[in-house]
């Protein structure tokens, strides 16, 4: 039997910044613009140009390393990646080499290697030979994009899987978003997530030859790229054969990998460092400023409400996700107080509340008091659960709603045993129904579900089930 | 009256200003001078151009102003303005220059036709002062040379003798200020090519302070070495176009200025200022005649009340070695833009790619550009980047810190600028190394980043010429700390009247009539 | 002394097309050259600190404005093939066929 191949995998990650001009010129960012309307001799890499880097991507890319946890570089500088592309008009792309503006850095189980600035490519459309008289086809080069600042973010070969992989870069994505520093858009490119992916004996320590899988432009294209390679990379060990280093491109469509043929000197590029650029060093004050623009993010949110709230760690990570969803959490939280546990809440705001929203076409969320005051309404036995759903669904077409308005006017004051009211009922529901009492008087405790739920239609959901289910025994004599 | 064109700048902007003489009959002399260019030294002049207006789109209409921030275009650039330090002062511009509108070829032939779509920071400073474009002056291919013979558009020819070099790569500024064809010119410094052809011209050049003037639109060389200066006949117009131009540009992120700003020179005597000779001057190779003219200035400077000091240099002998590793790097990288794709010059265009490429870069490069490019790419790659450019980067912080040592002791370092006077085209074409030594004494101080001035101190005759060949000018160096401009002109103001090159030189200086009637 | 392989290397980095003649001239050319600049190799530089730049300046950044970008017609005109708005070129992937 063949011995078990562990997946090894490290992203690297394209995010475009959302500032409003580019890295290192003052043309405006766009997306699906006319071809070459946002280009100057900067961008165009005319003769005798200077890049300028703009300060706000330093300042995103500062926010960004901070989410990540990264050492930020006392001092970083940017190096020339040289190489000829239509693509790329300087025939030299402006980078971070040895020493990028963030360094070391760690997002949930994750190590991140660096976090670095540079700048992004042009668009090159292939046209083939259209409106050619001679010559070979040809590709049209648009400049817009030319030059959008990027941050590229580098982990370490820390993930184990394809599907972790994926939850992994969605945890990343949901970061960058909250940031506020990019689109965070994988379709239109504005993240691109590139996987290098290995193989190695389970428990080993050493690393395999790794492939490098591009053009993957959704999570569940990741996930179907990464699993395709370490299927045909476990195959091919498995055959006895050795996996070759080189760059594959994903097709989406067919779900293949093709081989990039690398040209021979593809991988010299011959960095120095940028003589137009002096060096980038922080300030005490641009990194105070960073660190307290930074949101509480998704992973420390995550930590918090399983620590402070009791959460169980997916629900946590549920609510920790979406912002406007946490903070919502956090406010009925708050108006709740001792009326009823946290738990209870994220059970409430993730479940039946997102549940009656969806069934109301999307519908927006109802003020925080209204639905705190039926949470504690429900605790405290004054409705029951079935009841308070009915209250939810009318809280969430009137958001400001009075609850205890709406109880009494619909008449779901939970039935008390006091009274006897709901004593008579059960006690008709066990008469309408003697097979079931006999076959649960015998022990078949599944069929006390036909009575209870006898009572609940002639309730309307007024009684609460626990109640409901010790009035049956008792009524049978159990 | 003499005639027009025998007024310095600073003389005739003053006559201008006071309305002594009329702009537009000075700026017509000058017209009909550079018209009448026998040396090369033009590429372009504002006598063969129908209008000086840059067309910003092709239909006449001006181009639109940037949103309140700086940017590299303008509506008004390169129009001249109407007043200013330099009103109606015609100015000649190295082709390195960008001047929108104004074909730019950095002496390439991949750059035939190019027309800028932006005006460089220098040139729009010296506009913004009220001076025209006269015109734009031939140059070594992408500054890489010594004599100027490497220009796609054929060598310049030295004014004092025609079948001499006039240095490079600034040749054709230092001719056609030196050949009486512009009053001044702008060249661009980055191993020497702004002091060598000055000193074998016979005029004044300036190389400043590393970031003391943008380096915006000047077409890269090697980016952490270039900087641009002003030719000139006299030590005082050097200061009035350094004054124009210095300062912090926000396209540069490398530009500092000159705290205070310049002034115009005044001072007479250098009573109290220390000169350093260095040590190692004494194995140099060079023209016994341009020593001669070397000792005779420093015996000037002592009657003047310098004081000369012993200094040593112990790493300026591995500047050459540093400078041809470090500027060809920077330069194989900056012209690697030159591809066929947005501008310039495409052959092969029906190929494919990369054949396209190769073909246009081999056709649109000279010999010179391509050894270097060759060398700069050599020395990037990879397995060589440690022993070669890292190595070189530290000689070049050994150099600065001998300079560093040496200021600490004296105010200036003084040297020859070049080992010889002008030398016969053709003469060095063969041996690119014998070529590069003429920086030997210019190289130290680019890499160090520091300010230098070349002055003309006497003529020699010349070592290749025969009996009763005409002597020829030999220039003298002086070196100050960085952004020390102001003192350093000061000094050769002192010096430089001290010297009376002028009045030695008498008829023999071209733009005085002497060559260029010849 | 660099070597004609080494040559031919160096030009396709490069992208420069070098004729038989010229490869053996730029060669012999380099080889001197690099003579020459071989003397430095043997100094004695541990520990000296690299100079990229004489310029000690730190953080010289631009405020994220925007400007006027060209309009498209001074962006396309010294192009040598402009088509449809945007700079033709031979086809890169031509390169991988």
């Amino acid at each position: 039997m063949p011995e078990e191949l562990e997946a090894v995998i490290g992203l690297e990650i394209h995010v475009q910044l959302a500032t409003r001009t580019k890295m290192f010129c003052g043309c405006e960012l766009s997306f699906g613009d006319e071809p070459n309307v946002h280009t100057c001799p900067i961008c165009l890499a005319h003769p005798g140009v200077l890049p300028v880097p703009n300060e706000e991507a330093v300042r995103y890319a500062l926010k960004i390393g901070m989410a990540l946890g990264c050492e930020i570089a006392p001092r970083s500088i940017f190096h020339r990646k040289n190489y000829f592309y239509p693509d790329n008009p300087k025939a030299y792309q402006i980078s971070q080499y040895d020493i990028p503006i963030c360094g070391e850095g760690k997002l949930g189980d994750i190590r991140i290697t660096r976090a670095h600035l540079e700048e992004d490519a042009a668009k090159t459309i292939h046209v083939g030979e259209s409106g050619r008289i001679h010559g070979s086809a040809a590709s049209l080069v648009d400049f817009n994009r030319g030059g959008t600042p990027l941050v590229e973010i580098v982990t370490e070969p820390d993930l184990r899987g394809a599907a972790e992989a994926a939850e992994w870069a969605r945890l990343l994505r949901e970061t960058v978003r909250q940031l506020g520093v990019s689109d965070v858009n994988m379709e239109e490119g504005s993240l691109r997530v590139d996987a290098n992916v290995s193989v190695r004996p389970a428990g080993s320590t050493e690393l395999g030859v790794k492939t490098e899988l591009k053009n993957m432009n959704s999570f569940r294209f990741l996930q179907r790229g990464i699993e395709a390679e370490l299927e045909r990379q476990r195959e091919l060990i498995g055959a006895e054969g050795t996996v070759e280093q080189e760059t594959l491109h994903f097709d989406p469509a067919s779900g293949d990998l093709t081989s990039l043929r690398s040209k021979e000197e593809a991988h010299d590029y011959r960095y120095f460092p940028e003589p137009d650029l002096v060096a980038i060093a922080p300030t005490e004050a641009m990194l105070q400023e960073a660190r307290d623009s930074l949101p509480e993010l998704p992973a420390a949110r995550t930590a918090r409400y399983e620590a402070e709230l009791g959460l169980d760690e997916a629900q946590a990570r549920l609510l920790a996700g979406d912002p406007d969803q946490a903070a919502y959490f956090e406010a009925v939280v708050a108006a709740v107080g001792e009326a009823a546990e946290p738990r209870v809440v994220a059970n409430w705001v993730t479940g039946d509340l997102t549940a009656a929203l969806r069934a109301a076409d999307d519908a927006e969320r109802p003020a925080v008091q209204p639905l705190a005051d039926l949470i504690g309404a429900v605790a405290s036995k004054q409705v029951s659960h079935a009841g308070g759903k009915q209250v939810l669904a009318i809280l969430v077409a009137d958001g400001d709603a009075d609850v205890a308005a709406v109880i009494e006017r619909e008449g779901l004051a939970q039935m008390g045993g006091d009274d006897g009211e709901l004593a008579g009922i059960v006690a008709a529901a066990i008469e309408a129904d003697p097979a079931a009492a006999e076959q649960i008087r015998s022990g078949n405790g599944k069929a006390i579900g036909a009575i209870v739920g006898a009572v609940m239609r002639e309730t309307k959901g007024r009684a609460d089930g626990g109640e409901v289910n010790r009035l049956i025994r008792e009524q049978l004599g159990l | 009256m003499a005639e027009l064109t025998d007024l310095t700048v600073a003389e005739a902007a003053a006559k201008i200003a006071a309305g002594e003489i009329s702009a537009e009959e000075y700026g017509a002399a000058w017209r009909a001078a550079a018209a009448a260019d026998e040396l090369n030294a033009y590429l372009w002049t504002a006598e063969h151009a129908e209008s000086l207006e840059p067309d910003w789109n092709g239909d006449g209409e001006s181009a639109p102003a940037g949103e309140g921030e700086a940017t590299p275009y303008g509506s008004n650039a390169p129009a001249p303005a109407e007043s200013g330090p330099l009103a109606g002062v015609p100015i000649a511009i190295k082709d390195i220059f960008t001047t929108q509108g104004i074909p730019t070829t950095a002496g390439s032939r991949i750059l035939e036709g190019y027309r800028p779509p932006y005006t460089a920071t220098a040139v729009r400073k010296l506009t913004a002062a009220g001076a025209h474009v006269l015109g734009k002056t031939n140059m070594d291919e992408f500054a890489m040379g010594s004599s100027n013979e490497n220009s796609g558009y054929g060598p310049v020819l030295n004014p004092w003798d025609r079948g001499r070099v006039p240095g490079g790569s600034s040749g054709g500024s230092a001719a056609a200020v030196a050949g009486g064809l512009a009053p001044a010119a702008l060249g661009t410094d980055t191993g020497g090519s702004i002091r060598q052809p000055a000193s074998l011209c016979g005029i004044v050049g300036l190389k400043p302070t590393y970031g003391a003037i943008s380096r915006f639109g000047m077409i890269a060389f090697a980016s952490s070495l270039d900087q641009c200066g002003p030719f000139t006949r006299d030590v005082t117009d050097a200061a009035l176009l350094l004054g124009v131009m210095q300062g912090m540009d926000q396209l540069d992120s490398t530009s500092v200025g000159i705290e205070g700003g310049i002034e115009l020179p005044t001072r007479e005597d250098l009573a109290g200022l220390r000169f350093g000779v260095p040590r190692e001057l004494g194995e140099a190779t060079l023209d016994a005649g341009v020593r001669a003219v070397f000792e005779a200035t420093v015996a000037r400077i002592e009657e003047l009340g310098g004081q000369i000091v012993e200094i040593t240099l112990p790493h300026a002998e591995h500047g050459i070695s540093a400078y041809y590793v470090l500027a060809p790097a920077e330069a194989s990288s900056n012209l690697a833009r030159f591809d066929g794709v947005r501008y310039g010059l495409r052959e092969a265009g029906d190929a494919d790619l990369v054949e396209m490429y190769e073909t246009t870069r081999s056709v649109g490069f000279g010999p010179e550009v391509k050894r270097r490019i060759m060398l700069g790419t050599y020395a990037l790659s990879s397995g060589y980047y440690d022993a070669y450019y890292g190595q070189a980067q530290k000689v070049r912080t050994r150099i600065a810190q001998d300079f560093d040592a040496a200021f600490a002791d004296v105010d200036f370092v003084i040297t020859p600028t070049s080992p010889s006077v002008a030398f016969e085209l053709g003469a060095k074409t063969d041996d690119p190394l014998a070529m590069y030594m003429n920086d030997f004494f210019t190289v130290p101080m680019s890499l160090a980043g520091i300010p230098a001035i070349a002055l003309p101190a006497g003529l020699a005759a010349p070592e290749d010429g025969g009996d009763g060949a005409p002597r020829l000018p030999v220039g003298f160096q002086i070196a100050a700390p960085a952004f020390a401009e102001q003192k350093l002109l000061e000094a050769a103001h002192a010096l430089e009247g001290a010297l009376g090159f002028e009045a030695a030189a008498g008829d023999a200086i071209p733009w005085k009539g002497g060559a260029r009637h010849a | 002394m660099i070597d004609r392989e080494q040559v031919l290397h160096v030009a396709r980095l490069a992208r420069l097309r070098l004729d038989e003649a010229e490869v053996e001239t730029i060669a012999g050319e380099l080889s001197g050259i690099l003579e020459h600049v071989d003397r430095i190799r043997g100094l004695d530089l541990e520990g000296v600190e690299p100079t990229s730049h004489v310029v000690h300046l730190e953080n010289v950044l631009r405020a994220d404005q925007p400007w006027q970008s060209m309009p498209p017609a001074v962006a396309l005109a010294n192009a040598p093939e402009p088509f449809d708005g945007a700079f033709r070129v031979p086809s890169p992937q031509a390169d991988a066929d």
